[in-house]
């Protein structure tokens, strides 16, 4: 009995039991995943200081127990940031929340933005073949099955065949209370040649909810498919995250997608980036601004499992206070993905004496006619640009503020849209001000 | 009016002593030119008057307008009135001209007022037009691949912005092609008059040619030597440092 609960946790089965009951009605194949997920993650061990996929991650922190599955919301924080979005998505406590329609004739067009819930019976087939249907790879695989069985309502997003769509999609997930447990997740499908931006939040009620929040998205880009994802993790500050992101990327598709961390005590990120067919291109950008004790662990894996494929990486973290991130990263070429061009970079900036970064990067190429490039680096703030700034009045924290931001427009700067990039800065800032 | 007063300073880098006992006073209104060979403490004194951290003062004072600044922070400094033109400026990727002086125009206003962001921009291109400066340069990061030529008109874009009491201008000149030095003269001689006080490092005496100051200094070994007018920085160019040195023999002799 003791060995069972510190295997699941809060996640008992009469927790599961009661979660199943909470459902609609769902297909039989859901379900059945959703039970298989959960003995899945009931037998699986936490975990351990062995686990090379671990290396540097603060085991101790990592607990299941104490969380609950949350009541309805009567109300989310949620406050538009001035962004024209073609539709909208509010989530709170794993229950669509609000949804502001496809504006124009999206809808007309084939266009679907709207619960996983719905999509599961609308959008069977669609949903069977992509949801969650990518293992995990990255060492989360138990974190991956709760997940799976817990999982409630989600975003479903599907841009049919040919479609573009300009203004960005935007879903906001919320976890509301002390000591929640939230299971977020966002499907979006693009279609052959169809083209969109799909923005994700999260955030909670406030800054002092301990929460646990394990959510994970799928993004699949059929041929010729562009679409730009933009995640924002916010959480509160004493939230424990698991996000498990997967992305597949077919034939002359393009995938950008920029994480960007600022909340959670401690958070985990895996993101594994498929490049399935020729001119496949997979662009993964992240920006973590760590401070006071927080714990960021950045795991990734490119694979490239065909010819003339691209992948370019490039993770940027600020750490301050006694902050510590993580970033592991390997490239995987298999056999016949000649031609292949991947990038791997992290770059870390210091910004504290007792802040720690850890880099692992990693290349396992098995083509013979490849160019790989990966690296890892860590400064701190030049004192000659600081003082440049300080020589011009600027206080010695607005400067290292300012050197901040400038060592993070490199990657801002590879959005294509220009209200995104301030948004996001914006966002930044306010952490910065806190 | 202002004034700047250096009262025998002593500088040191670690424990090499670089300036020993410079003393001078500048007036608002005046421009005046220190000279002198290499290594002989110029880059030194204007960085420590600035306030850059690794300069220890290990005597002497500095007094604007009668209040000494040497406890001050760098951008303390800045903010009462000093402004340095680095002879190097350094390069600072991601943050936009356009940002970077914001900033520092807010960093000027009292807590809890916020800059005027059209009245700023207005302000700004005034300045750019009045330097023949492109509206695209401030768009783009502080200093990173410019020119040496750009990197100095960025320096006088900044100098007129903050309209400074005081500027201490080091080696303005080197790494200009004749054209690009006088653009920064023209800029600095438009920003010339009663409210600004100048103080011009110089290894050359070309850069007189377009500043011509009212007073001129050579410095050696760590200190003013000789002083006179513009028509000392004509007899340097013409006699060259050996004839300061020569005379200094005579004089300790």
């Amino acid at each position: 009995m003791t060995e069972t609960k510190s295997l699941v946790g809060a996640f008992t089965p009469e927790v599961f039991a009661t979660h199943l009951a909470s459902l609609p009605p769902l297909p039989k194949w859901w379900l059945d995943r959703k039970r298989a997920a959960y003995d899945r993650f009931a037998s699986l061990p936490m975990p351990a200081r062995t686990d090379e996929a671990w290396r540097f991650s603060n085991l101790t922190g990592l607990t299941l127990a104490g969380f609950s599955l949350p009541a309805a919301a009567p109300s989310t924080p949620h406050a538009p940031i001035g962004i024209k979005k073609a539709a909208k998505l509010v989530f709170a406590n794993g229950r669509l929340h609000a949804a502001e329609h496809l504006a124009g004739d999206l809808a007309g067009r084939g266009v679907v933005v709207g619960s996983l819930y719905g999509a599961l019976v609308k959008h069977e087939g669609l949903v069977k073949e992509h949801l969650l249907a990518q293992p995990p790879k990255l060492g989360s695989a138990k974190f991956s099955a709760l997940h799976e069985a817990f999982l409630a309502d989600g975003a479903f997003i599907h841009i049919p065949r040919g479609v573009e769509i300009d203004d960005p999609i935007g879903v906001f997930s919320y976890a509301l209370g002390d000591h929640v447990a939230v299971f977020p997740h966002t499907l979006v499908v693009a279609g052959e040649n169809a083209r969109a931006t799909v923005v994700e939040y999260f955030g909670s009620g406030n800054d002092t909810e301990a929460q646990l929040a394990v959510g994970a998205n799928d993004l699949y880009a059929s041929h010729g498919a562009q679409l730009t994802y933009i995640g924002k993790q916010d959480w509160s500050h004493r939230a424990l995250s698991f996000q498990s992101n997967s992305t597949v990327v077919r034939r002359d598709a393009r995938v950008q997608s920029l994480n960007l961390h600022l909340g959670a005590r401690q958070a985990r990120h895996e993101s594994l980036s498929q490049l399935q067919a020729p001119g496949a291109f997979s662009e993964m950008l992240a920006l973590t601004v760590a401070e006071s004790d927080q714990e960021f662990d950045q795991r990734t894996l490119q694979i490239h499992q065909a010819p003339n494929t691209k992948s370019d990486l490039l993770y940027k973290n600020a750490l301050r206070g006694t902050a510590k991130t993580i970033f592991s990263g390997l490239i995987v070429v298999d056999p016949d993905a000649q031609k292949t061009d991947a990038y791997q970079s992290n770059r870390n900036l210091m910004l504290s004496e007792e802040a720690e970064a850890n880099s692992l990067p990693g290349l396992e190429i098995q083509a013979n006619d490849v160019r790989c490039t990966h690296g890892a680096t860590s400064s701190r703030i030049d004192p000659e640009q600081e003082f440049y700034l300080q020589s011009r009045g600027i206080a010695k924290e607005q400067a290292d503020e300012l050197l901040t931001f400038g060592f993070f427009e490199e990657v801002l700067n590879r959005l294509a849209s220009d209200p995104l990039h301030d948004a996001l800065r914006a966002l930044i800032q306010t952490k910065f001000q806190k | 009016m202002s004034s700047l007063v250096i009262r025998d300073l002593h500088v040191a880098i670690g424990e090499k002593k670089i300036v020993k006992g410079f003393s001078l006073t500048i007036k608002s209104g005046e421009v005046h030119a220190i000279m002198g060979p290499n290594g002989t403490g110029k880059s030194t004194l204007a960085k420590a008057i600035a306030g850059h951290p690794d300069y220890t003062i290990t005597g002497g004072d500095v007094l604007l307008d009668g209040q000494s600044i040497l406890e001050q922070e760098a951008d303390e400094r800045a903010r009462a009135g000093l402004f340095l033109a680095f002879q190097y400026p350094s390069e600072i990727p991601g943050v936009s001209i356009a940002n970077f002086l914001r900033a520092a125009v807010q960093a000027r206003m009292a807590e809890g007022e916020e800059i005027d962001a059209t009245a700023y921009y207005k302000r700004l291109y005034s300045k750019m037009d009045l330097l023949k400066i492109d509206r695209k340069f401030t768009s783009r990061s502080v200093n990173d691949g410019f020119s040496g030529g750009e990197k100095k008109r960025c320096e006088i874009l900044q100098m007129a912005m903050l309209e400074p009491k005081f500027a201490l201008m080091d080696e303005t000149d080197s790494g200009l092609d004749i054209d690009a030095l006088r653009i920064v003269a023209d800029g600095v001689n438009t920003m010339r008059g009663p409210n600004l006080g100048v103080l011009m490092i110089t290894h050359y005496q070309r850069l007189l040619d377009y500043i011509v100051p009212d007073y001129v200094h050579v410095m050696w070994d760590g200190r003013i030597v000789k002083s006179g007018d513009k028509s000392l920085a004509l007899e340097l160019e013409a006699k060259g440092y050996d004839w300061v040195k020569k005379e200094l023999a005579l004089a300790t002799a």
